[in-house]
């Protein structure tokens, strides 16, 4: 008994339920975190692997590499073998598998979600936002001001999550997370990407780029030595539709994914993110490289090797930790399908105790005013998505003029999904530039991906919507949905064309 | 084991009065590191000194962690070089320390803080995001069982 009750206390402890009687297993299987997760996602493997919820287009992109890759093998590889040398088939299937790994593993990883406050901790900071002020600068409420390495940086207030978001976190509203150091919201791997995937998302374009080259060179190679010998090219192409539907294949995605890596090759050179790029956050008249980025290193083998080769972090949501048997949250369940699992197996007097201790801490929080009695039960560590008539009384009116930054595109129609940069690349697969060039790749085929996908909420208005008409013409945050996101600098506008 | 059911007595029976929360600090980059100013909350409960001992200690531990050097670029390295399945064996050098990090502030809590009432939770069951200390009402710690 003594070491059940410590073990419950303990939100990350694993509670053995069998000591009460055996019911249904809904009602006493332990339950994972993943189950009662809060953001967008979807968990398999028993919260092993997690993805973003809309990821219809990963399908696709792994069918496309396996099918080109499946034809190289089968049809380009016995000439060349043959004809050349060995190595050709050999090189093809490292890059190949380099390729699938990394593209698995961006896809399969968790990219730096933050985890949603408890109760207590929002309460804490609330109450912080509200005693605060005492300078004569008022900065717009709900964001803090910090100095880093000399540079002033501002932190805004996340309404979803109810904190201040750290440095280099956004909120991706594709997946409603605060994700940290996030880049974009790539579809085609459907994930975001962020501070824990980065490097695999960078391996996967760079051996993908390296992996198209291979292709598209060996089958002009085969295609020419095929017509040299034979009756020229044309009967060439009419003897080998395989090779003629590799040749297409990677014709059109090179041009993205070569843009793409270098790209985020220079992202990395200077330690800049995407949405940074887009947002023009470090821009000062000195130009881009002497910009005021304050996390660069000033160096360009550094940047490159703490980005890509730093420790990596780990996983904050613990997807797969137990959940005190009695605090999943009704609503959250109900969501999630099952039904409602409430405290109903109180024989248990240790499970008692934990019970009153938690309502005691509820009600504390109560009793400060921020959290309405309307509000579900709501378990520590299960944040609720709060809704609009149940929102801390605090305003937010003034919280400046918000944009919705759906996956960390900034303000203008930048197409979501991938969102990229407006440097003047050319359009390429995962970052569709902005209003000059026609959207190729990511945005082009954006449209299955740009729904709102039917969340809990029957209130979510279209601010979720990607459409980029409705997103200009985002109202204030005080009356609509919570999950506003707090778009950065309004001013910006549409994408800067630097 | 004395210690041990000291804890235990306190999440027994006394009942959370407060909970205190020490922020991160961000002056120095993304980097995780916590504020080191003592809480007012505190004041009546623990000697500063100690406190803030326990915080340079938790946060020197972090930037241990997260220390990019010559162990790290080869940790990387050879995990690019694997196309990162060496992730799915190997225990990173960032896990390691943050087991390290739960030993430490268990031991703090049963050496120093819960005979003072109080309980440190391991920043990572937060998200790293604060160090929260919880204060328990003063009544019954350390009267056995």
């Amino acid at each position: 008994m003594k070491n059940c009750e410590y073990q419950q206390i303990d939100p990350r402890g694993i509670s053995t339920p069998s000591s009460t009687q055996p019911c249904t297993e809904n009602v006493q299987r332990p339950r994972r975190k993943w189950e009662v997760f809060p953001g967008k996602n979807r968990f398999y493997c028993d919260g092993r692997i997690i993805l973003a919820r809309q990821n219809g287009i990963l399908p696709l992109t792994l069918g496309l590499i396996i099918v080109t890759s499946g034809l190289f093998f089968a049809f380009d590889c016995p000439f060349l073998v043959t004809h050349l040398t060995v190595c050709i088939p050999v090189i093809g299937g490292v890059l190949f598998v380099f390729v699938v790994t990394s593209l698995l593993q961006t896809s399969f990883t968790d990219p730096g979600i933050l985890p949603r406050t408890l109760p207590d901790e929002a309460a804490d900071i609330e109450k912080q936002i509200d005693t605060s002020g005492s300078s004569t600068y008022h900065p717009p409420p709900r964001t803090k001001e910090i100095l880093i390495n000399q540079q002033v940086v501002k932190l805004k207030y996340c309404f979803t999550c109810k904190m201040f978001r750290p440095p280099r976190t956004s909120h991706c509203s594709m997946c409603d997370n605060c994700v940290e150091r996030f880049d974009h919201h790539c579809p085609w791997v459907g994930n975001c990407v962020g501070k824990r995937n980065y490097r695999f998302f960078y391996s996967f374009i760079v051996s993908l780029s390296f992996h198209t080259s291979f292709i598209f060179g060996c089958v002009v190679t085969h295609l020419t030595l095929r017509s040299q010998g034979g009756n020229g090219l044309v009967l060439a192409l009419q003897e080998n539709p395989a090779s003629v539907v590799e040749l297409v294949i990677c014709f059109f995605s090179i041009w993205s994914i070569l843009g793409l890596s270098g790209f985020h090759t220079y992202l990395v050179a200077f330690n800049l993110t995407t949405n940074e790029d887009i947002k023009g956050s470090w821009l000062s008249k000195r130009g881009a490289e002497d910009s005021g980025n304050p996390y660069t290193y000033d160096n360009i083998f550094t940047n490159c090797c703490a980005t890509l080769c730093g420790p990596m972090p780990p996983s904050l949501i613990d997807r797969r930790g137990f959940l005190p048997p009695e605090d999943i949250p009704p609503a959250v369940a109900v969501d999630m399908g099952r039904p409602p699992f409430l405290a109903k197996n109180d024989t248990n007097m240790c499970t008692q105790r934990t019970k009153d201790l938690l309502e005691r801490v509820f009600r504390s929080s109560e009793l400060q005013g921020l959290w309405p009695t309307g509000t579900p039960k709501t378990a520590p560590g299960q944040e609720l998505r709060v809704r609009p008539e149940s929102r801390s009384p605090a305003p937010s009116s003034s919280a400046g003029p918000p944009t919705s930054s759906c996956s960390g595109s900034a303000d203008g129609p930048l197409p979501t999904g991938c969102s990229g940069s407006a440097n003047g690349f050319p359009p390429t697969g995962c970052s569709s530039s902005a209003n000059v060039h026609p959207p190729t790749g990511c945005s082009g085929r954006q449209a299955p991906s740009m729904e709102c996908p039917p969340v809990n909420s029957s209130k979510r208005p279209s601010l979720h919507s990607n459409n980029p008409a409705f997103r200009l013409a985002s109202p204030s945050p005080s009356f609509t949905h919570n999950t506003i996101i707090l778009g950065d600098a309004p001013d910006m506008g549409f994408i800067p064309l630097h | 084991m004395a210690n041990a059911h000291n804890l235990q007595d306190l999440q027994h029976q006394a009942a959370v009065a407060s909970k205190v929360y020490v922020q991160r600090d961000y002056n120095s980059g993304t980097i995780c590191r916590f504020q080191t100013k003592f809480p007012s909350e505190l004041e009546s409960r623990v000697d500063r000194q100690q406190f803030e001992e326990t915080m340079h200690t938790l946060n020197n531990l972090y930037a241990e962690a997260e220390k990019i050097g010559g162990k790290s670029y080869l940790e990387g390295c050879l995990a690019c070089m694997t196309a990162y399945t060496i992730f799915l064996c190997m225990e990173t050098h960032y896990e390691k320390v943050l087991k390290k990090i739960a030993r430490f502030i268990k031991e703090q809590n049963e050496k120093i803080y819960a005979p003072l009432g109080l309980l440190l939770t391991d920043p990572i069951e937060r998200g790293l995001r604060v160090v929260e200390i919880t204060i328990f009402e003063d009544r019954s710690i350390g009267s056995g069982r």
